[in-house]
């Protein structure tokens, strides 16, 4: 469905992503986890061309996306739903216009059908009484729910996630993991999610992948995954102390 | 030694890179310009309409009060010194046609500029880099939705429409002004102040300050917009950017304004 192949980009003299190829199959929740600087987010970023790479290509559904004109561009886009790190709601529009914004733009329908799938996608995510209010009226866990229900309302084959749970608080964060999965369970959306968070990663990913220097340094299950004997993967097990059991390491009393 | 003389080369090569850098973001700046006039075909769809009654609103009414402090305060300061020169010479009854022709063809659509660019224009310039630097144009972009139809667009239209309006207003209450001067300081009646205003002030100018007031709209929306646009760096790229969109609007309305006086009356 995703296909990286061969993608390499420098920015500010340093190579963030160097000749990295993968592909995400339909259905899957694809994990991406590196430190800050790995170049996750760049990678996000190409599969939606807000950003092109110095060589490469990436392709959706077969596609080239890298080498499309602006026309063949917005189809492609077409097929995704992206929830950013910040939501990035419209700030002037209430929470049922943010949502509603892609169906106004895109297609035909009456303002009642509009309203009906907009309540549908807001309750589905537990929003229901809060369609009236405005981004800056709501708390980031609320926002970053409304930024999916913008991201699901046109049904996108494939949603993004750019740190869903940054800046949330744990009880929250886990409430958006829940919804990652329901996601693939109840929609089949295929997904990819960039975090460096691996406790969410592991609960919610069917395979999580490791960028480390612009390199994939792991590709694998999560049950593998904890089982890596790379020492960058090892490292950052062992820095959110998880064991190779998948279990927590409280290092408190060492 | 060797550094001695490597410093004008690294400048040479700095200087050249921003004047690249000067002429690529005025390119980016036409091109944005060009795509939202393409646009404004639509600026009366479904779509569209409440965005650009949004626009002139704000660019409109929420302007008046301001406008219309400096419109009758340009008016009475050019009043009261034309009046006192011409006191001099006992030809204090010309004040009306200076004040009128002063104001139609410069101040007006001078004055109305450079605050429209200030209340306007910053206000354009933070909304847009808000949203560029907490990814809302990448957003309207993976959406599909044309960041310059969407913002640019509504953006054009109210101050191509409002400039040459609100310039009339500011002439008006300019005149206004001048007319409250010179009967209350200059011994002028109000029948001769506006005889003498109507007077002298031809057509032509009246057409060429509103020409002016025109393009001072495009160039405040293209300033704003792009300075919105290219905004990086969170907060503080914000304020950079506002402060860049007022002072390059000031500068490039002040340059074509001559220009424009230039070409019409030299």
């Amino acid at each position: 469905m995703i296909r990286f192949e061969n993608i390499t980009k420098e920015l500010g003299g340093k190579k963030v992503l160097d000749d990295i190829s993968f592909e995400v199959d339909a259905g899957e929740t694809v994990v991406i986890v590196g430190l800050s600087g790995a170049g996750k987010s760049v990678t996000l970023k190409h599969m939606i061309r807000l950003m092109s790479p110095d060589s490469g290509e990436v392709f959706i559904d077969g596609e080239s996306i890298t080498m499309q004109a602006q026309a063949g561009l917005r189809r492609m886009r077409k097929k995704f739903g992206v929830l950013f790190q910040g939501a990035a709601l419209l700030q002037w529009m209430s929470v049922r216009e943010n949502v509603a914004l892609p169906l106004r733009e895109h297609t035909a329908l009456a303002e009642s059908d509009i309203l009906r799938r907009v309540d549908d996608k807001l309750e589905l995510l537990g929003l229901g009484d809060a369609g009236e209010k405005f981004p800056a009226d709501i708390s980031g866990g609320m926002q970053k729910r409304v930024g999916l229900a913008r991201a699901i309302i046109m049904d996108p084959k494939i949603v993004l996630y750019d740190e869903p749970t940054s800046g949330l608080d744990p009880v929250t964060s886990r409430r958006i993991d829940r919804l990652i999965v329901n996601m693939r369970e109840q929609l089949g959306i295929t997904s990819v999610v960039v975090t460096h968070d691996l406790h969410s990663a592991l609960s919610i990913g069917s395979r999580i992948m490791m960028l480390h220097d612009g390199r994939i340094v792991e590709n694998a299950t999560p049950e593998e995954f904890i089982r890596s004997q790379d020492a960058t993967v090892q490292s950052f097990l062992e820095s959110q102390y998880i064991t190779k059991k998948g279990k927590w390491e409280n290092t408190g009393h060492e | 030694m060797t550094d001695y003389f490597t410093y004008p080369a690294v400048s040479a090569q700095r200087l050249g890179e921003r004047i690249l850098q000067l002429f690529g973001h005025a390119g980016r700046a036409l091109f944005m310009l060009l795509e939202a006039t393409y646009f404004i075909r639509y600026a009366g769809s479904k779509r569209n309409r409440h965005d650009v009654a949004l626009q002139l609103y704000i660019t409109g009414i929420k302007s008046l009060a301001v406008i219309t402090v400096v419109a009758l305060f340009t008016g009475m300061i050019l009043a009261l010194q034309t009046g006192l020169t011409l006191r001099d010479y006992g030809q204090e009854v010309y004040i009306g046609s200076a004040v009128a022709i002063t104001m139609i063809r410069e101040m007006g659509p001078f004055m109305t500029g450079l605050i429209i660019a200030a209340s306007v224009g910053s206000a354009i310039a933070a909304q847009i880099g808000t949203m560029a630097v907490s990814e809302e144009i990448a957003a309207l972009e993976v959406m599909s939705i044309n960041p310059y139809r969407f913002l640019v667009m509504p953006r054009l239209v109210a101050l191509t429409v409002m400039m040459p309006v609100l310039t009339v207003y500011t002439n008006v209450l300019g005149i206004l002004g001048g007319a409250v001067v010179g009967t209350t300081q200059l011994g002028v009646s109000v029948p001769a102040y506006m005889d003498n205003a109507t007077e002298f002030a031809t057509n032509k100018d009246l057409y060429v300050g509103l020409f002016k007031a025109y393009i001072f709209g495009i160039i405040i929306t293209t300033v704003a917009c792009h300075q919105g646009f290219i905004t990086r760096d969170g907060a503080v790229g914000v304020g950079r950017a506002t402060r860049r969109a007022v002072i390059i609007s000031f500068l490039v309305i002040l340059v074509v304004g001559y220009m424009i006086t230039r070409l019409f009356y030299l």
